[in-house]
């Protein structure tokens, strides 16, 4: 089957951007609304990816091929898994919420702050359906370049450094993978196709090299502890569509990394140092989740929490089990819903107050009843309450962890009690409570566009809380294949 | 005597004659015409590079022709190299029409030295002997440092100038010296002939390294690798931005051939030798190049050290050819070919950055701190997106040529096991792109301290957006332009 849907869902995005360039900035109505259209374009392209998809296959689907570079025998590879299809289609809806976002707020440069998120949009498509190696790595790294300028050119105060640790910081971690990749090249025979490489026999030494290569870009875009400090920095300074596109998007690219690269092609060497990425896991659980405590920055708690709650993907994939996997694939998608309706809630506030400390708020509840409901249920979703999203994930992934180690699993389940605390603490003191200041007292409530954007993202978390099932049901053949082929040694 | 005298076939030449023939014309043109109407000059000087390039296209059948008593070679590489070099000089000529032209530069002896630079790039990129290759250096380099001091009246450029051709007379001696050496050694000066020599290994070894010690300090002063890159940065920030256009472009590719015909073609023999120097020397580039680089605040001494560092990545790929001293025809080619075609990446990108200087100059002001491209994004989104191309690519982000040539180099480096020097090389390339970051962030973050309207002409902007059009669309379709680099190495080996 040779469809181009793959290829649509990439470029119709990057393509559409440069329209949008191009009318520029002065024509702010034309700039969104065209903006709009191509967003949603690119959404609709992609409803087939799940309505066509085959879920009781566990191989790629969707395959286009194509040479590209045939001294290199690198092809224009492309084709998807119950893994990878849900997070394209995640990431294009979030796209369209991104746009509305910054609709109004955006009001410098609004043509080149649309254009970057669609070309960013097409290329994380890029990033999930590529399975060539070269074609991967360089959607990976080219994504760096419209988020740098996001975040440096609509940011806080602050925004020139946390734009330049982000971009160094992550391209740290991709250029190791790049000697990783070569050398991968080299080794099987001159072939950069990753499902090739799933099958190459290696050596244990290799195999740990090659996982540390792995190791060190994926956790710097998870990010794991301990390199996850460029994340704080870049969440805080970025603008709310920024942060959005970062928490759910970006986020996942560093754990997709995990099934798609390091875990199939290097078995061994995943079970070797699973206990250090367990032990990794943990901490970021952990520690994090009481980092997220103090913080009197609502960004940054997010942010410190976002960090926390992937520490818990991490540890369902190195644990080795269906329901471990699983759990962490849904903890991801609920992940990509909960952190951007967070931020985008965050957003809603810093764009009448100006001010993102929990400090400044107080009685938000007063002025804003149909935001602060809102707020308080993807609080709820982002603390892992039953029926939400954020529950789904978290209980698979602890009961994974508890079939594999009963102390792994109690020390994640501390998470619930964690997150339950940071989150809840920040909306008591954010709010509720007496109205805190004159300036609260002045709020308006959420417009129906804000509504449209924060609505969305509730129905979502809520469908995935009481009815998981089409979400993990696309995933597990894929999932199932994916554990078996780790369970054989390649040594 | 005469009787032996049998009239070389000028045929494989025709390119060099026709452009000297030519320089003559645009000499009396100049003579004539030149105090009316100086446009003559530099559309015949066009005129000729295009000659050039049509002559070159015409007798290009792809066989390799030896000339002049096998001094002169004429083959598919030589054929490549001499078409991007007319195109790199007829491109530096465009970009600095307006620049010279303003200054009152654009007489006469600009257009002449750089003709004559460009038959010494020719004659380099075409040598089958020793000697010639001396020639078409020295004509090149005499013409080069004419070039860097003809604004007389600026003290920065005459001393650069002065710089350039001390340290480059040394370079010269050092270059002659180890040619001499190699001589001593295997009695003979043509290129193939001393491969000859080195193949039935007849030759005395320590003679022979000794020379070649010498001879790669030549070669790695042209391409400006450390320790012999001091002239550099001088030179890049003394000369006429128009004239560091120049010298930052064509040049390269000659330097290139001399390096590939020298190292490769003459003392591929003794490859596991050279490869050893040339691997210090490009982690020092590559090291020194990009810590340098970081500390600058003139943009021409930026892309000065940023040269350096690129030579060295360029470098990878030349000494990464044999392989613990098994010569294996596949894996040499594959190595040349992406230093060939790093080359290649780096003109296009390099002519794309100077033009961006060219472009914010205007008549008295030359906009070459880095403080001029502040806010420029807010003067013109679409160069301002033209440079950002540029810097990304330089940096060696993709989707842009400049990060297919890295891949192609750190390809051919590990595939010779040098894993952890492609290690340290990546490495380095991260504290490089700090800098190359900084300029985009100085066009995109900041606001401008300079808002004067952008006043270059159309011939500028056009080419300037075409020229960075193309490091994107060579990068997100890398394969024809390594094919061809690859087809014309691999015919001509």
């Amino acid at each position: 089957m040779n469809s181009q849907l793959l290829s649509l869902a990439i470029w119709v995005p990057i393509l559409g951007a440069v329209p949008v360039f191009w009318i520029g900035s002065e024509r702010r109505t034309l700039v969104r609304w065209l903006s709009l259209a191509v967003a949603v374009a690119g959404f609709l392209v992609t409803i087939p990816l799940y309505t066509d998809f085959d879920a009781t296959l566990s191989g790629m689907q969707f395959v286009e091929q194509s040479p590209w570079i045939t001294r290199f025998n690198a092809q224009y590879l492309l084709g998807i898994d119950g893994i990878s299809m849900p997070f394209i289609l995640l990431n294009s809806l979030i796209t369209v919420l991104v746009v509305l976002a910054g609709w109004e707020v955006i009001e410098d440069k609004q043509a080149q702050y649309m254009g970057a998120f669609l070309i960013m949009s097409g290329l994380m498509n890029g990033i999930f359906s590529a399975l060539d190696g070269v074609l991967f790595y360089v959607f990976f790294e080219a994504s760096l370049i419209p988020m740098y300028i996001i975040i440096g050119a609509w940011g806080g105060p602050n925004r020139v450094y946390a734009a330049f640790k982000f971009f160094l910081y992550t391209l740290l971690g991709s250029l190791l993978m790049l000697v990783a990749l070569i050398w991968l090249f080299l080794e099987s025979g001159g072939s950069f196709n990753i499902l090739d490489w799933h099958q190459l026999r290696l050596g244990m030494a290799p195999q740990i090299l090659i996982f540390i290569a792995f190791l060190v870009s994926f956790a710097v875009k998870v990010p794991m502890w301990p390199v996850h400090t460029w994340l704080p920095d870049a969440h805080v300074e970025a603008p709310t569509g920024g942060s959005v596109v970062l928490a759910a998007i970006a986020l996942k690219l560093g754990a997709y990394g995990f099934v798609r690269f390091s875990l199939p092609i290097v078995p061994d060497a995943s079970h070797q140092l699973a206990p250090l990425i367990i032990a990794l896991s943990l901490i970021a659980v952990i520690y994090i989740g009481f980092v997220a405590l103090v913080q009197t920055d609502m960004k940054k708690l997010i942010a410190y929490s976002s960090i926390s709650h992937m520490g818990f993907v991490t540890l369902g994939f190195f644990i080795f089990n269906q329901i471990g996997v699983e759990g962490a694939l849904v903890q991801m998608i609920s992940h990509g819903f909960v952190s951007a309706a967070m931020f985008l809630c965050v957003g809603v506030m810093y764009d009448r107050m100006h001010s993102r400390m929990i400090a400044d708020y107080g009685g938000v509840v007063n002025t804003m009843p149909k935001f602060a409901a809102l707020f308080v249920f993807f609080s709820m979703a982002n603390s892992g309450l039953p029926a939400t999203s954020g529950f789904v994930g978290e209980f698979m992934v602890i009961l994974g962890a508890i079939k594999f180690n009963f102390w792994v699993g109690f020390a994640a389940a501390i998470t619930l009690i964690l997150g339950a605390a940071y989150t809840l603490w920040m909306v008591k003191r954010v709010v509720f409570g007496a109205v805190g200041n004159a300036h609260v007292a002045e709020l308006k409530d959420i417009g129906s566009r804000e509504l449209l954007v924060l609505g969305v993202l509730a129905v979502c978390v809520l469908a995935m809380g009481l009815y998981p099932f089409p979400f993990t049901e696309v995933m597990h053949a894929s999932v199932d294949n994916l554990l078996k082929h780790v369970a054989v040694s390649k040594l | 005597m005469l009787n032996n005298f049998v009239m070389p076939d000028l045929y494989p030449a025709a390119p060099e004659i026709f452009l000297l023939l030519m320089s003559f014309v645009v000499l009396f043109v100049d003579l004539i015409f030149g105090a009316t109407r100086r446009w003559m000059a530099a559309m015949l000087t066009v005129i000729t590079l295009i000659g050039c390039a049509v002559i070159t296209l015409a007798t290009s059948d792809g066989q390799t022709t030896l000339t002049f008593s096998n001094m002169f070679v004429d083959d598919l590489l030589s054929d490549f190299l001499k078409l991007l070099t007319y195109l790199a000089v007829i491109m530096m000529l465009v970009y600095s029409r307006q620049y010279m032209a303003d200054r009152g530069l654009d007489k006469g002896e600009f257009y002449l030295l750089v003709l004559y630079a460009t038959l010494g790039m020719m004659v380099m990129i075409s040598a089958a002997n020793f000697l010639t290759m001396y020639l078409g250096l020295e004509l090149m380099s005499l013409s080069l440092y004419g070039l860097v001091a003809i604004d007389r009246d600026s003290t920065r450029g005459t001393e650069a100038a002065m710089k350039y051709f001390v340290l480059g007379a040394l370079a010269s001696g050092l270059l002659l010296y180890g040619m001499s050496m190699i001589y001593g050694a295997t009695g003979s000066l043509e290129i193939g002939g001393v491969a000859q020599v080195l193949y039935q290994g007849q030759a005395e070894r320590p003679v022979l390294v000794f020379g070649l010690v010498f001879l790669v300090a030549g070669v790695a002063f042209k391409l400006g690798l450390v320790p012999f890159h001091m002239w550099i940065p001088d030179v890049y920030h003394g000369a006429p931005t128009a004239v560091t256009m120049f010298i930052g472009s064509a040049p390269k590719l000659a330097a290139f051939a001399m390096a590939l015909r020298l190292l490769v073609y003459a003392l591929f023999g003794l490859a596991v030798d050279w490869q050893k120097m040339l691997l210090i020397m490009a982690v020092l580039s590559i090291g020194l190049g990009n810590l340098a680089a970081i500390a600058q605040t003139n943009i021409k001494r930026m892309l000065a050290y940023s040269a350096i560092s690129h030579m060295g990545y360029m470098v990878l790929g030349l000494m990464s050819g044999v392989v613990g001293g098994q010569v294996d025809a596949f894996t040499a080619v594959n190595a040349y070919s992406s230093a060939l075609y790093y080359t290649v990446a780096y003109v296009m990108m390099s002519l794309g950055a100077f033009g961006m200087v060219l472009l914010l100059s205007r008549a008295g002001y030359d906009a070459e701190n880095l403080e001029d491209f502040k806010g420029l994004n807010k003067r013109s989104p679409w160069f301002a997106a033209m440079m950002l191309i540029i810097m990304f690519s330089m940096a060696g982000i993709p989707f842009f040529i400049g990060f297919f040539a890295k891949f192609a180099v750190l390809l051919a480096a590990i595939k010779a096991g040098y894993t952890a020097v492609a290690v340290i090389a990546v490495m380095f390339s991260l504290i490089g792109a700090f800098y190359y970051l900084r300029v985009v962030k100085l066009m995109y973050f900041d606001t401008p301290v300079d808002s004067a309207p952008i006043t270059a002409g159309i011939d500028l902007r056009v080419l300037l957006s075409l020229n960075a059009l193309a490091v994107a669309a060579f990068g997100l379709f890398p394969d024809a332009v390594m094919m061809v680099c690859t087809t014309a190495l691999m015919r001509s080996l």
